[in-house]
């Protein structure tokens, strides 16, 4: 697989400095965390690197190109994206949903065949969504619809997932087993590259940590080296108690 | 996936077959079906022939080809401005092909100019439009649509205008060419041809436009070239609406009800409604046409009437219903 790498990056957000350019690659196999308070530029970043928004500065290559010289067909096939916010416009089921997901990988007079529709199936049973299958997308709660976008970037079956919030709307036991499905997708050998809001899911389950500040400084590397309580409430602006719980710090805002 | 596509086509086409023998059969001089099969495979006598295929025969390819191609134009605006109220005039397209019809008519010009001059109108309409909604920056829907709306505004006005200064006898002509009338075709067969052709060249973009409903975003983030498929559809849609304008002045209702209708019975399967919107479209404005010509016989009706008196109360049913 082509690792997904960021160039003397700086993600273009109005009236900020450059801050620090981002220079990173996620190699295959990591589980990568975005922390960082409101509006310090996560979902910017997720789309610039997804070649949705144009950088300032700097590039994003897959590979050996960049994503500039890449038509969206063959970026598609190799970075999937679960959007935070999503738009319906026109009805559609669950199954249906989750199918688009095989766009990038049919041609244009092509249907979508059996095997299509049974990895959508597939991939909607692993998120616990299959037997709302015939279901309107537009009648389901917000955890089932993040479910279903989720699915559909399983059905994707991209090298590189970029997930904005993918725990948001979810009970604590999805959570859990949508982290879980993560992990196993890296343990492939396929990279993850997520936005997080809950510092201790990604205390958890990321191997690699970006931390994003407002002004536009930032940092990287493995979690532990990341994981520094003075760094994490300086990012916050937040005091936090640390605590060890099953192997993993946990971090508890302090009452004031 | 493709077999379920086959069944209500092929429905469809019949019934639209069925449509049409009705409406050549149906005049002041009656044929019956089997007859009209019999004079189109060259049989008959001479005065079916002349009936048959130089004085109805036309005029239905006509009013299918319009009906087609409007209901097609309609459910394309909806799709590019992700909007269900879109219809094939809401960017102003129809008021600028009634400003170049109209004006050519005040000047004392008439068939073939008439024509021209519509969709010269309905050309300029649409790159205006496209031009003032992409501003200084990039245009969304939303942009788009007020444009068009606004820009309809202003072309209504000089509609207005010109109606007001005409000398009093060109007024029937002028108001039966805003009010749609399919007798005012010439021949059908361009329209046909571009009808057929759209429906071929959306199967292979069908699935894209299914994806690009989902969001532009999305649509991206899944390999679909955002910017170049909505030019591509808003080229298409306006020359379909364009020239079915051209053909019959600004039918109503048919571009917005049949795209609506067929949502609600076959789902939203871009490759599937883009066809059935040709064939319903067309269907439905061969069996208004058929009404516009006897509900006064030996009179005729603007066509136009018929589909709005049967559009409105539909779509405020439909209306009515999803809330």
């Amino acid at each position: 697989m082509n690792p997904l790498r960021a160039n003397e990056l700086v993600i273009d957000i109005p009236d900020r400095d450059d801050g620090q350019p981002l220079d990173f690659t996620v190699e295959p196999g990591q589980t990568w965390g975005v922390l960082g308070p409101n509006g310090a530029g996560k979902t910017t970043l997720l789309h610039t690197l997804a070649g949705l928004r144009a950088p300032r500065h700097g590039s994003v290559c897959l590979g050996e190109h960049s994503l500039t010289e890449l038509r969206r067909r063959r970026i598609s096939q190799q970075l999937g994206l679960v959007f935070q916010e999503r738009q319906d416009g026109f009805p559609a089921t669950v199954l249906e949903t989750a199918l688009i997901g095989r766009h990038p990988w049919l041609s244009p007079w092509q249907m979508e065949s059996g095997d299509d529709e049974r990895f959508a199936r597939q991939a909607l049973d692993q998120l616990d969504v299959g037997h709302l299958s015939d279901r309107l997308v537009s009648t389901l709660s917000g955890g089932e619809r993040q479910r279903v976008a989720i699915a559909t970037v399983l059905t994707q079956a991209p090298d590189t997932w970029l997930l904005d919030e993918p725990t948001n709307h979810l009970d604590l036991h999805h959570q859990v087993s949508v982290l879980q499905l993560l992990t196993e997708q890296a343990r492939s050998g396929r990279s993850v590259f997520m936005c997080l809001h809950d510092l201790n899911l990604a205390a958890r389950w990321c191997d690699h940590l970006l931390l994003l500040y407002p002004n536009g400084d930032a940092c990287w590397g493995p979690a532990e080296r990341m994981l520094v309580p003075a760094a994490l409430e300086r990012l916050y602006g937040q005091k936090l108690i640390t605590v060890e719980a099953d192997g993993a710090p946990v971090f508890v805002p302090v009452k004031s | 996936m493709s077999r379920p596509l086959i069944k209500p086509l092929l429905v469809l086409a019949l019934t639209s077959l069925v449509a049409m023998v009705l409406s050549i059969g149906t005049g002041s001089v009656s044929v019956a079906p089997g007859q009209v099969l019999a004079v189109i495979l060259g049989e008959g006598s001479n005065l079916q022939q002349t009936l048959v295929l130089e004085l109805r025969l036309p005029r239905t390819l006509a009013a299918f080809a319009t009906g087609g191609l409007l209901a097609v134009a309609g459910a394309l605006m909806q799709v590019l401005l992700r909007n269900p109220l879109a219809d094939p005039y809401v960017l102003g397209l129809s008021g600028g092909a009634a400003v170049g019809a109209l004006l050519a008519m005040l000047a004392g010009l008439g068939g073939l100019i008439v024509s021209g001059s519509a969709f010269a109108g309905a050309m300029l309409a649409t790159l205006m439009v496209f031009g003032l909604a992409h501003g200084t920056g990039s245009w969304t829907p939303s942009r788009l649509l007020l444009t068009g709306v606004v820009v309809a505004a202003g072309w209504g006005a000089v509609i207005t205008l010109m109606l007001a200064i005409s000398p009093a006898q060109r007024l029937p002509g002028m108001l039966y060419w805003l009010m749609g009338d399919v007798s005012y075709a010439r021949s059908p067969w361009p329209a046909l041809g571009l009808l057929f052709l759209v429906c071929l060249l959306v199967v292979p973009l069908g699935r894209s436009l299914n994806v690009l409903a989902r969001g532009p975003m999305q649509a991206a983030a899944l390999g679909v070239a955002v910017r170049p498929l909505e030019w591509t559809i808003y080229v298409l849609a306006s020359l379909l609406t364009a020239t079915a304008v051209t053909m019959a002045g600004s039918i109503g209702f048919v571009g917005l009800v049949v795209p609506h209708m067929l949502r609600l019975v076959l789902g939203n399967d871009q490759r599937l409604i883009l066809p059935a919107c040709a064939l319903a479209g067309g269907t439905l404005l061969v069996l208004a046409d058929t009404l516009a010509r006897v509900v006064i016989a030996p009179e005729q009706l603007p066509v136009g009437v018929i589909t709005a008196l049967l559009g409105v109360p539909t779509f405020l049913y439909l209306l009515y219903r999803s809330r």
